[in-house]
């Protein structure tokens, strides 16, 4: 079964992920409104920046985000290299397109005639957007979170650059598996992999099948 | 109180340069063909349209002028859009609290009042997206009237409806128009809607304001497109004035008319002393020097020849006076020739057909 060090990479894991997930939750929702809203030109440049980790070698988005925390880089002796934070800090721009990408299609599909018609009834922008918009892009919510949630437990490679792998401070599930692998305790692999693989069905088999129920309706 | 107006806006090829002054009283129907900028004036009016430049002042409050530009959720105003627009994710109730929450305790109508004037007190709880045309624009117009606005803006709330949905919600706007003092700007392409529901009339032809005034003047002038369609007709407000039992006949006596302004009404339905609105089509009154001693037409009527417009090779436009009240006939250019019309010309009008219209 699970060794100690396994459940404290498991508790890593989960804290990681549950943080990531609410900072991107943060970041994510007025970037994403602003993404499907702006008629600005230079958009794309953003969207490509955004999309980045999707298509960038894990490594290479850990290489650089180890030169830019390390003690070497600008934060000098506040190094959050190999730091739970550092951690953190890199899973946000990891899991960025994940969570950004589902809200900004959610938004995008918001009629304009409901802010329109919001308006009309007295409510301001940000009244519009809480009472309305978060309301009507409810599926793209929850694809967001589940998404960013579970890609930030599926990651490896950036953990791996910036967090090393330290255990019970910045070891993670997906780097316990490898580890185990690599000492040949395959038993303890089968145990988390297979936990990794139930938890990854589960979750996205709720996404689609909510997403199915809560079917938004056009005007 | 009035509202004032003066929109401009150049997109592509389309100019729209508005400049109006409106009784804020009553409904004022924006009326012109499709394209015309109807929608896009009255979005401009509620401030929907941000790029629209000029100025939007209703009573003494300024809502738009240079380098002044209330956004639309402080306008004082209800918008009732063409395709309803309920908010999916609420219930009717919850469309109906969502405007109730946001009114800023204004004096308005009250939240029973209001279901109670639109007719949706049994859809109360029911989901929105289940609801048939008729029903949405009800919800609609009630979710807007309890914003307790000070203005009410209709755009084209029947344009997307069948008949049936449409007689449905007729008799709301008419509820609207008798028991609420709010003033109405209803925006409309069909001129029977426009007959049967508005007080002033403003003409929009291709971005510009081609006439503005009160009803009956505005259909009638010769000048002006109401008159030139293929479905002119005048409207005259009447009162009841008598019941026929024996032949099941209501007589209607028309304000600004003398002995003889009369006219009869099948059916007996109507208590004495109601004040109705009459359409009269100008296709069916057809002109004649003499009254008729033998005619199935009851209605005839002394009229006087106001003006004439030709009306297509063969027929002619001829406007009339019955009193005070203008009356439009169509006839053709061999019975202008005929009769000898000319402007000043006393004669007989001969009315097929009256239909009631409130």
């Amino acid at each position: 079964m699970l060794t100690d060090a396994d459940l404290s990479a498991l508790l890593i894991t989960l804290k990681l992920a549950g943080l990531t997930t609410l900072i991107l939750l943060l970041i994510g929702t007025p970037l994403a409104w602003w993404l499907a809203r702006s008629q600005w030109r230079g958009k794309p440049i953003i969207e490509a920046v955004v999309a980045l980790p999707l298509v960038l070698p894990p490594t290479v988005l850990g290489f650089y985000l180890l030169i830019l925390l390390g003690a070497n880089g600008p934060l000098g002796e506040h190094s959050l290299a190999f730091t739970f934070s550092g951690l953190v800090i890199g899973s946000v721009f990891y899991s960025l397109p994940f969570v950004v990408q589902p809200l900004q299609g959610a938004f995008a599909a918001v009629n304009r005639g409901y802010l329109e018609a919001a308006a009309t009834l007295r409510a301001s922008p940000r009244d519009t957007f809480f009472s309305v918009v978060v309301p009507l892009a409810r599926p793209g919510f929850l694809t967001a979170i589940v998404l960013g949630f579970a890609h930030t437990v599926g990651e490896f490679g950036v953990v791996l650059m910036i967090g090393g792998n330290i255990p019970g401070s910045t070891q993670v599930l997906s780097i316990a598996i490898y580890e185990h692998v690599e000492n040949l305790e395959y038993a303890q692999a089968h145990w988390i992999s297979g936990g990794l693989l139930l938890l990854s069905f589960t979750l996205l088999l709720a996404v689609y099948g909510l997403n199915r129920r809560f079917k938004v309706v056009g005007p | 109180m009035s509202l004032e107006i003066r929109q401009q806006l150049t997109r592509g090829d389309f100019e729209l340069a508005v400049e109006a002054c409106l009784p804020a009283r009553g409904v004022t129907a924006i009326f012109g063909p499709s394209g015309c900028g109807k929608t896009t004036l009255l979005r401009a009016i509620a401030g929907l349209e941000p790029q629209v430049r000029g100025r939007v002042k209703l009573g003494d409050e300024v809502w738009q002028d240079e380098g002044h530009f209330l956004p639309p959720h402080r306008r004082p105003l209800g918008y009732v859009f063409q395709h309803a627009v309920l908010f999916p994710h609420l219930s009717v109730r919850g469309n109906l609290d969502f405007a109730r929450r946001r009114s800023g305790g204004g004096p308005g109508p009250g939240f029973d009042e209001v279901v109670e004037l639109a007719g949706i007190g049994h859809l109360l709880s029911r989901a929105t997206p289940n609801l048939s045309g008729g029903e949405r624009q009800r919800v609609a117009l009630a979710r807007a009237l309890l914003t307790a606005p000070r203005l009410l803006l209709l755009d084209e709330p029947l344009a997307a409806l069948d008949r049936r949905a449409k007689a449905e919600l007729m008799p709301c706007f008419e509820r609207l128009h008798e028991s609420l003092s709010i003033p109405v700007l209803y925006v409309s392409h069909a001129i029977d809607e426009v007959a049967r529901l508005a007080d002033q009339l403003l003409l929009l032809a291709a971005g510009r304001v081609e006439a503005c005034g009160p009803l009956a003047e505005m259909l009638t002038r010769l000048d002006l497109t109401p008159a030139g369609s293929e479905e002119a007709l005048a409207v005259i407000e009447a009162t009841v004035n008598g019941i026929d039992t024996d032949y099941h006949l209501t007589r209607l006596a028309f304000a600004g008319g003398g002995e003889g302004r009369e006219l009869w009404l099948p059916g007996d339905g109507l208590p004495l002393g109601r004040r109705v609105r009459l359409a009269v089509h100008a296709r069916d009154v057809s002109l004649t020097l003499q009254p008729p001693r033998q005619s199935s037409i009851l209605n005839i009527i002394p009229v006087q020849v106001d003006a004439l417009s030709p009306s297509g090779p063969a027929q002619v436009m001829v406007r009339l006076r019955a009193g005070d009240v203008p009356l439009l006939a169509r006839v053709t250019r061999k019975s202008e020739a005929a009769l000898g019309l000319r402007p000043g010309q006393a004669l007989f009008a001969q009315v097929k057909s009256v239909s009631l219209v409130e």
